[in-house]
């Protein structure tokens, strides 16, 4: 395992794995914060979403380009991979898109409405974007789930994959992995708004919506798991299986435990870290179950990938991005770190 | 419509209509930075008031310009899955570039937008100085792929069809990448310019003595004025290297059909495919072998000399070649007059008929780059990869491609309507009759902007 890792193309399928990562912690808060405004009520109905907006508007389109990142990783460095997602997943994928442009355009339409009539605009612009935030994690969700259950078949003579463009994601396992995903986002917002507002009524609020979706996230993964037994058995060997999956596994348990326990004692930065190491554990462990295939049961990592030439170059490309990338990034999440 | 039409089409859709936000992402970060940069020095508040306008309009078509960009990276799949299988690896080092500057631009558009009272006055310029860098660059790469799809290289077939010996860097410098890059940037900042000179001109015949409409016109006229003067010559570069490298996409846009020595421009002119002319035009004599090849009697090929299936839509091309030259040429002559006469008056002239000239060629500059895109892809058909594959062999095998393309079809129309009509607000909300009025103020100050 470690020779595949430790090739160009295992270390950029790192990459894809860590970009995904970091758009679930990043992005996919985003996406969470919109179920939550979907879900806003009580008395401060809309302090609430005032607070997701002002969260998300500096940054929600820079953490949208590791998305963009990862479909450029994938394209480049694993093009039958990216040609079979994009040709059985049309349909999925076409939602999502659909639901990422509605998300973003009217987040946007919304912030930036004047003049008469703007209220009843700004409402019906936020159930869009409610509407959208909530549409679009499960279908990345059902993609994921997709791609893992071993549907995708590749004819080996003509090299493309074999679909009738419906059955691989129409089906109750990769449902179960975007509702994971869906509670999983939500988590997500939900405890970073706990932190922002620490102090306020408002993390109270939220503190009861993470625990909500915490707690979901157990029964969610527990049906994902049954399901996985006919839905998409080679990772379920991978996932019961692989001593390299394991530790991220139990992390994931260890870590979901922590980040509920902290957020009952309102230990939010702490719980932050926790969750966020939690969304790592997930991410990390899907991505080893199904090691080392990009996308099951056909195109390992090694089969798909781009000659290695090419691959290097796009590893030095982004290892030195990453730096310029990584001090932008420290610098705009400090200055809207805290209103 | 055939599922291959329907997917090309939707293509269409999604780069023309992406293209309309992405030229603004380009080119309004340097009208901002302009304007704030004339704050820092001058420290004129209604500079400051004028790049605090313009970032909000920016911020709407900032936002939907991601978005239809993001559509457009999983498209390439979605609709071409044979071509990103074959292309990928050779043009993936372009693309990974390009994000690594979109991450650039989106997040210190963030800082710019969000950040006036949050970081200093240098550093939020410093942001916007970014956002037009970066933003510049990630066009700029974009363009080098599209630039390989026409002057593909970087690469080996070997006996069975399969892509050997790929050389990304050789790839992404490819021979149309930098006139294509050229072009297409000044476009941006061209097309740009002349919109909102355009927009500010309408809203002066509204409210004359408004001085941050005439800072705005001014500034605005400036940018786009000097790259309308400049288009021209890369414009020139392009066509010679077309005329070189695809010859068949040169004669389709010239609407040439028969191979001879000493070819002259046509104006006007409407192809006919099946009889192989082209009627109704006008003709200067051996101007086009002057101007590609640099000697009147230069030999250029016609279309006859290539066959029917390697030919590109003649009429689609020549049309959109035309209009593209037309709207090019009126906009730099325009800017040469406009530019001397505010040369000779120094003073910015704000005559209603100037004004009114202004407004009108507003949108000339988005129906040039429109017109431009529709030569290089119609022009570069039947290939997807000139020369290597088809079009037609690139299209995903997914049934029923008329429903996506009328569902973003229509998601696309509210969403141009919606962008349009909050800028529109947002634009005349500046005419609120106390504002003119303390505008009036400062008239002298404006008046004082010089080129």
């Amino acid at each position: 395992m470690t020779d595949v890792l430790l090739s160009p193309a295992g270390l950029l399928g790192l990459v894809l794995v860590a970009a995904l990562a970091l758009y679930t912690l990043t992005g996919g808060a985003d996406f969470g914060g919109g179920v939550w405004e979907l879900l806003a009520s009580g008395p401060r109905k809309n302090k609430q979403r005032d607070a997701i907006s002002t969260a998300i508007a500096p940054i929600w389109e820079a953490n949208h380009v590791w998305l963009i990142l990862a479909v450029v990783v994938l394209f480049a460095g694993f093009p039958p991979a990216f040609a079979a997602i994009t040709t059985a997943l049309h349909v999925p994928l076409v939602l999502l898109l659909m639901g990422i442009v509605l998300r973003g355009a009217a987040f946007t339409f919304r912030s930036y409405d004047t003049g008469p009539g703007q209220a009843e605009r700004s409402a019906r612009w936020s159930l869009v974007f409610a509407i959208s935030s909530t549409v679009s994690p499960i279908m990345l969700g059902v993609c994921a789930g997709a791609v893992a259950s071993g549907q995708l078949t590749i004819d080996a003579a003509t090299g493309r994959v074999q679909t009738d463009f419906i059955s691989a994601w129409l089906a109750p396992f990769p449902f179960a992995v975007g509702l994971m995903t869906l509670l999983l986002f939500a988590f997500l917002a939900a405890v970073y708004l706990c932190v922002e507002h620490r102090g306020t009524a408002l993390a109270d609020d939220f503190r009861t919506r993470a625990l909500a979706s915490g707690v979901l996230l157990a029964p969610a993964a527990g049906l994902a798991w049954n399901l996985s037994a006919t839905g998409a058995p080679a990772i379920r060997a991978g996932l019961a299986e692989s001593t390299w999956a394991l530790p991220f596994h139990i992390g994931t348990g260890v870590f979901a435990m922590g980040a509920l326990v902290l957020l009952v004692r309102r230990a939010y930065r702490k719980a932050r870290l926790a969750a966020a190491a939690q969304a790592v554990c997930i991410v990390v462990g899907w991505a080893l179950s199904q090691f080392p295939y990009v996308v099951v049961p056909d195109l390992t990592l090694t089969a798909a990938a781009a000659p290695d030439n090419v691959i290097v170059t796009m590893l030095v490309i982004l290892a030195v991005g990453a730096i310029p990338l990584a001090l932008a990034f420290r610098y705009l999440y400090a200055i809207f770190a805290r209103a | 419509m055939s599922d291959l039409l329907a997917a090309r089409a939707q293509m269409a859709l999604s780069l023309g209509f992406h293209i309309v936000f992405a030229v603004i992402g380009i080119a309004m970060p340097m009208l901002m930075v302009i304007a704030e940069g004339r704050h820092l020095r001058h420290g004129d508040s209604l500079d400051l008031q004028l790049a605090k306008r313009w970032s909000k309009g920016t911020a709407i078509m900032f936002a939907v310009g991601a978005v239809s960009g993001t559509v457009l990276s999983f498209e390439l799949g979605l609709l071409w899955p044979e071509f990103m299988h074959f292309a990928g690896a050779i043009i993936g080092m372009p693309f990974s570039l390009e994000g690594f500057a979109f991450f650039l631009e989106a997040i210190f558009l963030g800082i710019y937008l969000y950040g006036w009272n949050k970081v200093s006055p240098r550093a939020h310029l410093l942001s916007g100085v970014f956002v037009m860098l970066s933003g510049t660059a990630s066009g700029v790469f974009v363009v080098c792929a599209n630039g390989w799809m026409n002057t593909p290289q970087g690469f080996e077939l070997d006996a069975a069809g399969k892509v050997i010996a790929i050389d990304p860097v050789v790839a992404m410098l490819n021979p149309a990448a930098f006139p294509e890059a050229l072009h297409m940037t000044i476009a941006a900042f061209q097309a740009v310019g002349f919109a909102v000179a355009g927009i500010h001109a309408l809203a002066l015949l509204k409210a004359p003595s408004s001085a941050l409409h005439k800072r705005a016109l001014a500034i605005a006229i400036g940018v786009g004025g000097v790259a309308a003067l400049i288009q021209p010559l890369s414009g020139h570069q392009s066509a010679v290297h077309v005329a070189k490298h695809q010859p068949v996409k040169m004669a389709a846009m010239e609407a040439h059909w028969d191979t001879h020595k000493g070819v002259g421009v046509v104006i006007g002119g409407w192809p006919d495919e099946d009889a192989e002319r082209t009627d109704f035009k006008l003709e200067i004599p051996y101007l086009m072998s002057l101007l590609a090849f640099g000697d009147p009697d230069a030999e250029i090929r016609g279309l006859k000399d290539f066959p029917r299936e390697n030919r590109p839509p003649v009429a689609v091309t020549h049309i959109a070649f035309q209009i593209m030259v037309g709207c090019g040429s009126a906009m730099a002559g325009f800017a040469a007059l406009f530019l001397l006469l505010w040369w000779r008056r120094k003073a910015l002239p704000t005559d209603p008929l100037v004004l009114k000239i202004i407004a009108a060629m507003a949108p000339l500059g988005i129906i040039a780059v429109q017109a431009g895109w529709t030569v290089t892809e119609v022009g570069r058909q039947p290939w997807v990869i000139h020369g290597i594959l088809r079009t037609a062999d690139a299209v995903t095998p997914m049934p029923h491609l008329q429903i996506p393309f009328l569902a973003f079809t229509a998601l696309y129309g509210v969403l141009g309507f919606v962008a349009f009509a909050l800028l529109k607000r947002h634009v005349f909300a500046t005419l609120t009759p106390a504002e003119t009025t303390t505008a009036g103020k400062t008239d002298e100050a404006a008046g004082a902007v010089s080129p």
